[in-house]
Protein backbone atom coordinates (compact mmCIF):
# COMPACT_ATOMS: atom_id res chain seq x y z
CA UNK A 1 0.00 0.00 0.00
CA UNK A 2 1.26 3.46 -0.82
CA UNK A 3 2.20 5.54 2.18
CA UNK A 4 0.98 9.09 2.45
CA UNK A 5 4.60 10.15 2.08
CA UNK A 6 4.62 8.76 -1.46
CA UNK A 7 1.38 10.59 -2.30
CA UNK A 8 2.57 13.88 -0.85
CA UNK A 9 5.77 13.77 -2.79
CA UNK A 10 4.22 12.86 -6.17
CA UNK A 11 2.04 15.72 -7.28
CA UNK A 12 0.67 13.89 -10.30
CA UNK A 13 -0.41 10.96 -8.14
CA UNK A 14 -1.92 13.34 -5.58
CA UNK A 15 -3.97 15.05 -8.31
CA UNK A 16 -5.20 11.76 -9.76
CA UNK A 17 -6.21 10.37 -6.39
CA UNK A 18 -7.92 13.64 -5.37
CA UNK A 19 -9.97 13.68 -8.58
CA UNK A 20 -10.90 10.06 -8.02
CA UNK A 21 -12.12 10.71 -4.49
CA UNK A 22 -14.15 13.85 -5.26
CA UNK A 23 -15.75 12.33 -8.36
CA UNK A 24 -17.29 9.36 -6.56
CA UNK A 25 -20.31 11.35 -5.37
CA UNK A 26 -20.99 12.75 -8.83
CA UNK A 27 -20.50 9.42 -10.56
CA UNK A 28 -22.93 7.66 -8.25
CA UNK A 29 -25.53 10.35 -7.61
CA UNK A 30 -25.58 12.53 -10.75
CA UNK A 31 -24.55 10.40 -13.75
CA UNK A 32 -27.27 7.71 -13.28
CA UNK A 33 -29.96 10.46 -13.29
CA UNK A 34 -29.40 10.80 -17.03
CA UNK A 35 -30.40 7.17 -17.41
CA UNK A 36 -33.61 7.08 -15.39
CA UNK A 37 -37.07 6.99 -16.94
CA UNK A 38 -38.61 9.27 -14.30
CA UNK A 39 -36.09 12.05 -14.92
CA UNK A 40 -35.84 11.89 -18.71
CA UNK A 41 -39.44 11.20 -19.81
CA UNK A 42 -41.81 14.18 -19.95
CA UNK A 43 -45.03 13.83 -17.96
CA UNK A 44 -48.20 13.32 -20.02
CA UNK A 45 -49.12 16.42 -22.00
CA UNK A 46 -45.91 18.34 -21.30
CA UNK A 47 -44.71 20.34 -24.30
CA UNK A 48 -41.62 22.47 -24.84
CA UNK A 49 -42.23 26.16 -24.13
CA UNK A 50 -43.69 28.13 -27.03
CA UNK A 51 -41.66 31.03 -28.40
CA UNK A 52 -43.56 33.53 -26.23
CA UNK A 53 -43.29 31.39 -23.10
CA UNK A 54 -39.59 30.85 -23.77
CA UNK A 55 -39.02 34.60 -24.03
CA UNK A 56 -41.01 35.10 -20.84
CA UNK A 57 -38.87 32.51 -19.14
CA UNK A 58 -35.76 34.49 -20.06
CA UNK A 59 -37.34 37.57 -18.51
CA UNK A 60 -38.04 35.53 -15.38
CA UNK A 61 -34.32 34.70 -15.35
CA UNK A 62 -33.23 38.26 -16.16
CA UNK A 63 -35.30 39.78 -13.36
CA UNK A 64 -33.94 37.26 -10.87
CA UNK A 65 -37.35 35.88 -9.87
CA UNK A 66 -35.60 32.63 -8.96
CA UNK A 67 -33.84 34.47 -6.14
CA UNK A 68 -37.06 34.69 -4.14
CA UNK A 69 -39.38 32.11 -5.71
CA UNK A 70 -38.75 28.38 -5.85
CA UNK A 71 -40.37 26.10 -8.43
CA UNK A 72 -40.26 22.92 -6.46
CA UNK A 73 -43.16 21.68 -4.36
CA UNK A 74 -41.86 19.09 -1.95
CA UNK A 75 -43.87 16.01 -0.98
CA UNK A 76 -45.05 17.44 2.35
CA UNK A 77 -48.70 17.98 3.19
CA UNK A 78 -48.05 21.57 4.25
CA UNK A 79 -46.82 22.30 0.72
CA UNK A 80 -49.33 20.30 -1.30
CA UNK A 81 -52.24 21.85 0.63
CA UNK A 82 -51.06 25.28 -0.32
CA UNK A 83 -49.60 24.82 -3.79
CA UNK A 84 -51.01 21.61 -5.24
CA UNK A 85 -49.52 18.26 -6.23
CA UNK A 86 -45.84 17.90 -5.39
CA UNK A 87 -43.42 18.41 -8.27
CA UNK A 88 -42.17 15.37 -10.16
CA UNK A 89 -38.97 15.13 -12.20
CA UNK A 90 -40.73 14.54 -15.52
CA UNK A 91 -42.26 18.03 -15.37
CA UNK A 92 -38.84 19.67 -15.78
CA UNK A 93 -37.63 17.82 -18.87
CA UNK A 94 -37.81 21.01 -20.96
CA UNK A 95 -36.40 23.31 -18.28
CA UNK A 96 -32.93 24.31 -19.36
CA UNK A 97 -31.63 25.61 -17.08
CA UNK A 98 -33.99 24.46 -14.33
CA UNK A 99 -35.33 27.21 -12.08
CA UNK A 100 -36.06 25.19 -8.96
CA UNK A 101 -34.49 27.84 -6.75
CA UNK A 102 -33.58 27.34 -3.14
CA UNK A 103 -35.06 30.39 -1.48
CA UNK A 104 -38.66 31.21 -0.68
CA UNK A 105 -39.01 34.84 0.21
CA UNK A 106 -42.15 34.68 -1.90
CA UNK A 107 -44.31 31.63 -2.46
CA UNK A 108 -43.39 28.66 -4.63
CA UNK A 109 -44.44 29.27 -8.23
CA UNK A 110 -44.39 25.80 -9.69
CA UNK A 111 -48.20 25.49 -9.83
CA UNK A 112 -48.96 29.17 -10.37
CA UNK A 113 -50.17 28.46 -13.92
CA UNK A 114 -53.93 29.06 -14.19
CA UNK A 115 -54.18 29.99 -10.56
CA UNK A 116 -54.66 33.70 -11.16
CA UNK A 117 -56.03 35.60 -14.12
CA UNK A 118 -53.79 37.46 -16.54
CA UNK A 119 -55.31 40.67 -15.19
CA UNK A 120 -54.20 39.71 -11.69
CA UNK A 121 -50.63 39.08 -12.87
CA UNK A 122 -50.58 42.39 -14.71
CA UNK A 123 -51.77 44.32 -11.67
CA UNK A 124 -49.49 42.34 -9.39
CA UNK A 125 -46.32 42.80 -11.46
CA UNK A 126 -46.98 46.50 -11.97
CA UNK A 127 -47.39 46.97 -8.24
CA UNK A 128 -47.87 43.96 -5.95
CA UNK A 129 -49.39 46.15 -3.21
CA UNK A 130 -52.37 46.91 -5.45
CA UNK A 131 -53.66 43.38 -4.95
CA UNK A 132 -51.72 42.10 -1.92
CA UNK A 133 -51.22 45.01 0.50
CA UNK A 134 -48.91 42.95 2.75
CA UNK A 135 -46.56 41.99 -0.10
CA UNK A 136 -42.87 42.89 0.05
CA UNK A 137 -42.26 41.93 -3.57
CA UNK A 138 -40.69 44.68 -5.67
CA UNK A 139 -42.75 46.24 -8.46
CA UNK A 140 -41.68 45.62 -12.04
CA UNK A 141 -43.31 48.53 -13.89
CA UNK A 142 -40.71 48.56 -16.67
CA UNK A 143 -41.94 45.20 -17.96
CA UNK A 144 -44.76 46.97 -19.77
CA UNK A 145 -42.52 47.68 -22.77
CA UNK A 146 -42.16 46.02 -26.18
CA UNK A 147 -40.55 42.60 -26.12
CA UNK A 148 -37.28 42.55 -28.03
CA UNK A 149 -36.01 39.02 -28.32
CA UNK A 150 -34.00 38.90 -31.52
CA UNK A 151 -32.29 35.67 -30.46
CA UNK A 152 -35.47 33.63 -30.16
CA UNK A 153 -34.80 31.49 -33.25
CA UNK A 154 -31.22 30.83 -32.24
CA UNK A 155 -32.42 29.84 -28.76
CA UNK A 156 -34.95 27.40 -30.17
CA UNK A 157 -32.36 25.87 -32.51
CA UNK A 158 -29.94 25.52 -29.61
CA UNK A 159 -32.56 23.80 -27.48
CA UNK A 160 -33.23 21.45 -30.39
CA UNK A 161 -29.66 20.15 -30.00
CA UNK A 162 -30.70 18.73 -26.64
CA UNK A 163 -33.96 17.37 -27.97
CA UNK A 164 -36.71 19.98 -27.52
CA UNK A 165 -37.96 19.13 -30.99
CA UNK A 166 -39.14 22.52 -32.29
CA UNK A 167 -40.29 22.07 -35.86
CA UNK A 168 -38.87 24.22 -38.67
CA UNK A 169 -42.29 25.86 -38.91
CA UNK A 170 -42.38 26.71 -35.18
CA UNK A 171 -38.93 28.28 -35.45
CA UNK A 172 -39.88 30.21 -38.58
CA UNK A 173 -43.04 31.54 -36.95
CA UNK A 174 -41.37 32.45 -33.65
CA UNK A 175 -40.57 36.12 -34.43
CA UNK A 176 -44.16 36.64 -35.59
CA UNK A 177 -45.46 35.12 -32.36
CA UNK A 178 -43.51 37.70 -30.37
CA UNK A 179 -44.55 40.59 -32.62
CA UNK A 180 -46.35 43.34 -30.75
CA UNK A 181 -46.08 41.59 -27.37
CA UNK A 182 -44.78 43.25 -24.24
CA UNK A 183 -42.27 41.73 -21.84
CA UNK A 184 -45.11 41.60 -19.35
CA UNK A 185 -47.26 39.48 -21.68
CA UNK A 186 -44.37 37.11 -22.34
CA UNK A 187 -43.65 36.68 -18.64
CA UNK A 188 -47.34 36.07 -17.88
CA UNK A 189 -47.55 33.54 -20.74
CA UNK A 190 -44.68 31.69 -19.08
CA UNK A 191 -46.19 31.89 -15.59
CA UNK A 192 -49.58 30.68 -16.82
CA UNK A 193 -48.15 27.43 -18.19
CA UNK A 194 -46.04 26.63 -15.12
CA UNK A 195 -46.94 23.34 -13.48
CA UNK A 196 -50.12 22.86 -15.48
CA UNK A 197 -49.28 19.22 -16.19
CA UNK A 198 -49.44 18.00 -12.64
CA UNK A 199 -49.96 14.26 -12.23
CA UNK A 200 -53.69 13.52 -12.05
CA UNK A 201 -54.98 13.48 -8.51
CA UNK B 1 -39.99 -2.17 -12.14
CA UNK B 2 -36.62 -0.53 -12.33
CA UNK B 3 -36.57 3.16 -13.12
CA UNK B 4 -33.20 2.81 -14.88
CA UNK B 5 -33.07 2.69 -18.65
CA UNK B 6 -30.55 -0.14 -18.58
CA UNK B 7 -29.63 -2.92 -16.15
CA UNK B 8 -26.05 -1.65 -16.13
CA UNK B 9 -26.81 1.40 -13.97
CA UNK B 10 -27.90 -0.20 -10.70
CA UNK B 11 -24.82 -2.43 -10.86
CA UNK B 12 -22.64 0.57 -11.68
CA UNK B 13 -23.97 2.45 -8.63
CA UNK B 14 -23.64 -0.54 -6.30
CA UNK B 15 -20.11 -1.40 -7.40
CA UNK B 16 -18.75 2.14 -7.01
CA UNK B 17 -20.51 2.61 -3.67
CA UNK B 18 -19.37 -0.67 -2.18
CA UNK B 19 -15.86 -0.25 -3.61
CA UNK B 20 -15.64 3.23 -2.05
CA UNK B 21 -16.65 1.97 1.37
CA UNK B 22 -14.34 -1.05 1.30
CA UNK B 23 -11.54 0.99 -0.29
CA UNK B 24 -11.79 3.70 2.35
CA UNK B 25 -11.69 1.06 5.09
CA UNK B 26 -8.61 -0.57 3.60
CA UNK B 27 -6.97 2.78 3.02
CA UNK B 28 -7.61 3.87 6.61
CA UNK B 29 -6.13 0.60 7.90
CA UNK B 30 -3.07 0.91 5.70
CA UNK B 31 -2.34 4.48 6.75
CA UNK B 32 -2.85 3.91 10.47
CA UNK B 33 0.46 4.01 12.24
CA UNK B 34 1.19 2.34 15.52
CA UNK B 35 0.13 4.18 18.66
CA UNK B 36 3.14 5.76 20.35
CA UNK B 37 4.32 4.20 23.56
CA UNK B 38 4.49 6.60 26.54
CA UNK B 39 7.49 8.84 26.18
CA UNK B 40 8.22 7.68 22.62
CA UNK B 41 9.07 10.49 20.19
CA UNK B 42 7.28 10.57 16.83
CA UNK B 43 9.29 9.93 13.71
CA UNK B 44 10.87 13.07 12.26
CA UNK B 45 10.13 13.61 8.58
CA UNK B 46 13.10 14.76 6.63
CA UNK B 47 12.03 18.28 5.60
CA UNK B 48 12.40 21.40 7.67
CA UNK B 49 10.97 24.80 6.72
CA UNK B 50 11.95 28.32 7.68
CA UNK B 51 14.95 27.04 9.60
CA UNK B 52 13.17 25.40 12.52
CA UNK B 53 9.70 24.22 11.44
CA UNK B 54 9.87 20.42 11.52
CA UNK B 55 7.40 17.84 10.20
CA UNK B 56 6.62 15.03 12.64
CA UNK B 57 4.87 11.83 11.65
CA UNK B 58 2.38 11.70 14.53
CA UNK B 59 -0.20 8.92 14.45
CA UNK B 60 -3.84 10.06 14.16
CA UNK B 61 -5.60 10.39 17.51
CA UNK B 62 -7.60 7.21 18.19
CA UNK B 63 -10.93 9.03 18.76
CA UNK B 64 -10.45 10.71 15.39
CA UNK B 65 -9.81 7.40 13.69
CA UNK B 66 -12.88 6.02 15.45
CA UNK B 67 -14.99 8.76 13.84
CA UNK B 68 -13.75 7.72 10.39
CA UNK B 69 -14.75 4.13 10.99
CA UNK B 70 -18.03 5.34 12.47
CA UNK B 71 -18.98 7.08 9.19
CA UNK B 72 -18.28 3.83 7.32
CA UNK B 73 -20.47 1.84 9.69
CA UNK B 74 -23.18 4.48 9.31
CA UNK B 75 -22.95 4.23 5.51
CA UNK B 76 -23.40 0.46 5.59
CA UNK B 77 -26.36 0.67 7.98
CA UNK B 78 -27.97 3.40 5.88
CA UNK B 79 -27.62 1.41 2.66
CA UNK B 80 -29.18 -1.62 4.33
CA UNK B 81 -32.18 0.26 5.73
CA UNK B 82 -32.94 2.87 3.05
CA UNK B 83 -32.81 2.91 -0.75
CA UNK B 84 -29.39 3.79 -2.18
CA UNK B 85 -27.69 0.72 -3.57
CA UNK B 86 -28.93 0.55 -7.14
CA UNK B 87 -32.33 -1.11 -7.20
CA UNK B 88 -32.19 -2.33 -3.61
CA UNK B 89 -35.14 -0.67 -1.85
CA UNK B 90 -33.78 -1.07 1.66
CA UNK B 91 -35.11 -3.23 4.49
CA UNK B 92 -37.48 -0.50 5.70
CA UNK B 93 -39.13 -0.17 2.29
CA UNK B 94 -39.20 3.61 2.64
CA UNK B 95 -40.13 5.80 -0.33
CA UNK B 96 -40.79 9.52 -0.35
CA UNK B 97 -44.22 9.07 -1.91
CA UNK B 98 -45.22 6.50 0.74
CA UNK B 99 -44.00 8.85 3.45
CA UNK B 100 -46.12 11.58 1.90
CA UNK B 101 -49.21 9.36 1.63
CA UNK B 102 -48.81 8.38 5.27
CA UNK B 103 -48.58 12.01 6.31
CA UNK B 104 -51.73 12.85 4.36
CA UNK B 105 -53.62 9.86 5.81
CA UNK B 106 -52.65 10.80 9.35
CA UNK B 107 -53.89 14.35 8.77
CA UNK B 108 -57.12 13.11 7.23
CA UNK B 109 -57.78 10.84 10.17
CA UNK B 110 -57.26 13.79 12.46
CA UNK B 111 -59.36 16.34 10.56
CA UNK B 112 -62.03 14.12 9.02
CA UNK B 113 -64.20 13.99 12.17
CA UNK B 114 -64.10 17.78 12.46
CA UNK B 115 -64.99 18.21 8.80
CA UNK B 116 -67.67 15.54 8.90
CA UNK B 117 -69.51 17.49 11.59
CA UNK B 118 -69.60 20.61 9.45
CA UNK B 119 -70.55 18.72 6.30
CA UNK B 120 -73.82 17.71 7.99
CA UNK B 121 -74.82 21.33 8.53
CA UNK B 122 -75.96 23.77 5.89
CA UNK B 123 -73.78 26.69 4.96
CA UNK B 124 -75.74 29.27 6.92
CA UNK B 125 -75.31 27.38 10.19
CA UNK B 126 -71.65 26.59 9.48
CA UNK B 127 -71.13 30.30 8.90
CA UNK B 128 -72.39 31.00 12.41
CA UNK B 129 -69.99 28.54 14.05
CA UNK B 130 -66.87 30.26 15.46
CA UNK B 131 -64.64 27.19 14.97
CA UNK B 132 -65.74 26.84 11.35
CA UNK B 133 -65.11 30.53 10.83
CA UNK B 134 -61.56 30.15 12.19
CA UNK B 135 -60.90 27.26 9.79
CA UNK B 136 -62.57 29.15 6.96
CA UNK B 137 -60.42 32.19 7.64
CA UNK B 138 -57.25 30.07 7.37
CA UNK B 139 -58.49 28.60 4.10
CA UNK B 140 -59.39 32.05 2.83
CA UNK B 141 -55.94 33.43 3.67
CA UNK B 142 -54.30 30.52 1.87
CA UNK B 143 -56.41 30.35 -1.27
CA UNK B 144 -58.31 33.61 -1.73
CA UNK B 145 -56.48 36.50 -0.11
CA UNK B 146 -54.11 37.01 -3.06
CA UNK B 147 -56.97 38.54 -5.06
CA UNK B 148 -59.66 39.42 -2.53
CA UNK B 149 -57.25 40.66 0.14
CA UNK B 150 -56.63 39.25 3.60
CA UNK B 151 -59.53 41.33 4.94
CA UNK B 152 -61.70 40.24 1.98
CA UNK B 153 -62.33 43.82 0.92
CA UNK B 154 -60.90 43.14 -2.53
CA UNK B 155 -58.84 45.32 -4.80
CA UNK B 156 -59.36 47.13 -8.08
CA UNK B 157 -60.89 44.51 -10.39
CA UNK B 158 -61.27 41.98 -7.58
CA UNK B 159 -64.59 42.16 -5.73
CA UNK B 160 -65.04 43.18 -2.13
CA UNK B 161 -66.70 40.24 -0.39
CA UNK B 162 -67.68 42.05 2.77
CA UNK B 163 -70.26 44.38 1.24
CA UNK B 164 -73.72 43.26 0.26
CA UNK B 165 -73.13 43.77 -3.41
CA UNK B 166 -72.81 40.55 -5.39
CA UNK B 167 -71.95 40.19 -9.05
CA UNK B 168 -73.32 36.65 -9.28
CA UNK B 169 -75.36 36.40 -6.12
CA UNK B 170 -74.55 35.93 -2.47
CA UNK B 171 -76.80 33.04 -1.46
CA UNK B 172 -74.96 29.89 -0.28
CA UNK B 173 -75.62 27.86 -3.42
CA UNK B 174 -74.35 30.58 -5.72
CA UNK B 175 -71.21 31.04 -3.64
CA UNK B 176 -70.54 27.30 -3.84
CA UNK B 177 -71.11 27.40 -7.61
CA UNK B 178 -68.72 30.34 -7.95
CA UNK B 179 -66.02 28.57 -5.94
CA UNK B 180 -66.48 25.26 -7.71
CA UNK B 181 -66.64 26.36 -11.32
CA UNK B 182 -65.02 29.76 -11.21
CA UNK B 183 -66.45 32.75 -13.05
CA UNK B 184 -65.55 34.54 -16.21
CA UNK B 185 -67.09 37.98 -16.37
CA UNK B 186 -66.78 39.31 -19.88
CA UNK B 187 -67.56 42.90 -20.67
CA UNK B 188 -67.02 43.31 -24.42
CA UNK B 189 -64.97 46.18 -25.79
CA UNK B 190 -67.41 48.70 -27.26
CA UNK B 191 -64.90 51.39 -28.20
CA UNK B 192 -65.13 50.74 -31.92
CA UNK B 193 -68.90 50.32 -32.00
CA UNK B 194 -69.58 53.52 -30.07
CA UNK B 195 -66.72 55.76 -31.20
CA UNK B 196 -65.01 58.24 -28.85
CA UNK B 197 -68.00 60.60 -28.65
CA UNK B 198 -70.50 57.78 -28.18
CA UNK B 199 -68.36 56.25 -25.45
CA UNK B 200 -68.25 59.57 -23.62
CA UNK B 201 -72.01 59.89 -23.88
CA UNK B 202 -72.61 56.37 -22.57
CA UNK B 203 -70.12 56.98 -19.75
CA UNK B 204 -72.04 60.09 -18.71
CA UNK B 205 -75.29 58.18 -18.79
CA UNK B 206 -73.70 55.51 -16.56
CA UNK B 207 -72.53 58.26 -14.18
CA UNK B 208 -76.07 59.58 -14.04
CA UNK B 209 -77.45 56.13 -13.11
CA UNK B 210 -75.79 56.26 -9.70
CA UNK B 211 -76.33 59.97 -9.29
CA UNK B 212 -72.71 60.97 -9.85
CA UNK B 213 -71.67 64.30 -11.35
CA UNK B 214 -72.28 64.16 -15.09
CA UNK B 215 -72.96 66.23 -18.14
CA UNK B 216 -76.73 66.12 -18.57
CA UNK B 217 -76.64 66.72 -22.34
CA UNK B 218 -74.12 63.94 -22.92
CA UNK B 219 -76.01 61.61 -20.59
CA UNK B 220 -79.25 62.19 -22.47
CA UNK B 221 -77.53 61.35 -25.73
CA UNK B 222 -75.97 58.29 -24.11
CA UNK B 223 -79.28 56.94 -22.87
CA UNK B 224 -80.27 55.64 -26.29
CA UNK B 225 -76.86 54.17 -26.97
CA UNK B 226 -76.97 52.50 -23.55
CA UNK B 227 -80.31 50.93 -24.40
CA UNK B 228 -78.91 49.62 -27.69
CA UNK B 229 -75.49 48.39 -26.54
CA UNK B 230 -75.52 47.84 -22.79
CA UNK B 231 -79.05 47.09 -21.63
CA UNK B 232 -78.94 43.46 -22.76
CA UNK B 233 -76.62 42.65 -19.87
CA UNK B 234 -76.93 45.61 -17.51
CA UNK B 235 -80.74 45.85 -17.99
CA UNK B 236 -82.48 48.96 -19.31
CA UNK B 237 -82.47 50.60 -15.89
CA UNK B 238 -78.80 49.66 -15.29
CA UNK B 239 -79.46 47.40 -12.32
CA UNK B 240 -77.42 44.57 -13.82
CA UNK B 241 -78.02 40.86 -14.15
CA UNK B 242 -76.56 38.38 -11.70
CA UNK B 243 -76.94 35.41 -14.05
CA UNK B 244 -74.26 36.99 -16.26
CA UNK B 245 -72.34 38.72 -13.52
CA UNK B 246 -73.21 42.06 -15.11
CA UNK B 247 -72.77 44.62 -12.33
CA UNK B 248 -75.49 46.88 -11.05
CA UNK B 249 -74.55 50.34 -12.28
CA UNK B 250 -77.00 52.25 -10.13
CA UNK B 251 -75.30 51.62 -6.77
CA UNK B 252 -72.13 53.17 -5.39
CA UNK B 253 -70.00 50.03 -5.72
CA UNK B 254 -67.40 50.10 -8.49
CA UNK B 255 -65.21 47.18 -9.40
CA UNK B 256 -62.78 49.06 -11.61
CA UNK B 257 -63.53 52.64 -10.63
CA UNK B 258 -66.38 55.08 -11.13
CA UNK B 259 -64.62 58.12 -12.53
CA UNK B 260 -65.55 59.26 -16.03
CA UNK B 261 -62.09 58.35 -17.31
CA UNK B 262 -62.26 54.81 -15.88
CA UNK B 263 -65.77 54.21 -17.19
CA UNK B 264 -64.63 55.35 -20.64
CA UNK B 265 -61.68 52.94 -20.37
CA UNK B 266 -64.00 50.10 -19.35
CA UNK B 267 -66.44 50.74 -22.18
CA UNK B 268 -63.67 51.20 -24.76
CA UNK B 269 -61.47 48.23 -23.94
CA UNK B 270 -63.91 45.94 -22.16
CA UNK B 271 -63.09 43.94 -19.03
CA UNK B 272 -62.33 40.32 -18.29
CA UNK B 273 -62.90 39.46 -14.68
CA UNK B 274 -61.73 35.94 -13.99
CA UNK B 275 -62.39 33.99 -10.84
CA UNK B 276 -60.47 30.69 -11.08
CA UNK B 277 -62.21 27.42 -10.27
CA UNK B 278 -61.17 26.58 -6.73
CA UNK B 279 -61.44 22.82 -7.10
CA UNK B 280 -58.08 22.96 -8.85
CA UNK B 281 -56.33 24.89 -6.13
CA UNK B 282 -57.84 23.59 -2.90
CA UNK B 283 -54.91 21.32 -2.21
CA UNK B 284 -54.78 17.70 -3.19
CA UNK B 285 -56.25 15.86 -0.24
CA UNK B 286 -59.62 14.19 -0.12
CA UNK B 287 -60.98 16.86 2.21
CA UNK B 288 -61.42 19.12 -0.79
CA UNK B 289 -65.23 19.11 -0.57
CA UNK B 290 -65.21 19.89 3.13
CA UNK B 291 -62.78 22.72 2.55
CA UNK B 292 -65.01 24.08 -0.19
CA UNK B 293 -67.97 23.90 2.19
CA UNK B 294 -66.13 25.74 4.96
CA UNK B 295 -64.76 28.32 2.56
CA UNK B 296 -68.20 29.01 1.11
CA UNK B 297 -69.56 29.36 4.63
CA UNK B 298 -66.79 31.78 5.55
CA UNK B 299 -67.42 33.92 2.48
CA UNK B 300 -71.18 33.80 3.11
CA UNK B 301 -70.57 34.82 6.73
CA UNK B 302 -68.41 37.78 5.73
CA UNK B 303 -71.38 39.67 4.37
CA UNK B 304 -73.85 38.49 7.04
CA UNK B 305 -72.20 40.15 10.00
CA UNK B 306 -72.95 43.72 9.01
Amino acid sequence: MISHETIEKNLGLLIVLTILVVSVGGLVQIVPLFFQTSTTTPVAGLKPYTALQLSGRDIYIREGCVGCHSQMIRPFRAETERYGHYSVAGEFVYDRPFLWGSKRTGPDLHRVGGRYSDAWHTAHLMNPRDVVPESNMPAYPWLDRPLKDTAIQAKMRTLNIVGHGYSAQEIAEAPAALEGKTELEALIAYLQVLGTHAPRI
Amino acid sequence: MSDFTHGFWPIYISVITVASIVGTWVFLRSQTTRKLAPGEKPELMEHTWDGDLRDLNNPLPRWWLGLFYGTLVFAVAYLLLWPGLGNFAGVLGWTSSNAYEAEVKAAEAKFQPVYAGFMKQDIASVAADPEARAIGRNLFLTYCSQCHGSDATGARGFPNLTDHDWLYGGDPDTIVATLTGGRSGIMPALGEALGPQGTKEVANHVLSLSGRKHDAALAAAGKVKFAENCAACHMPDGTGMQALGAPNLTDKVWLYGGSEATIIETVTKGRNGVMPAMTQTLGTTSNKEAKLHLLAAYVYGLSQKQ
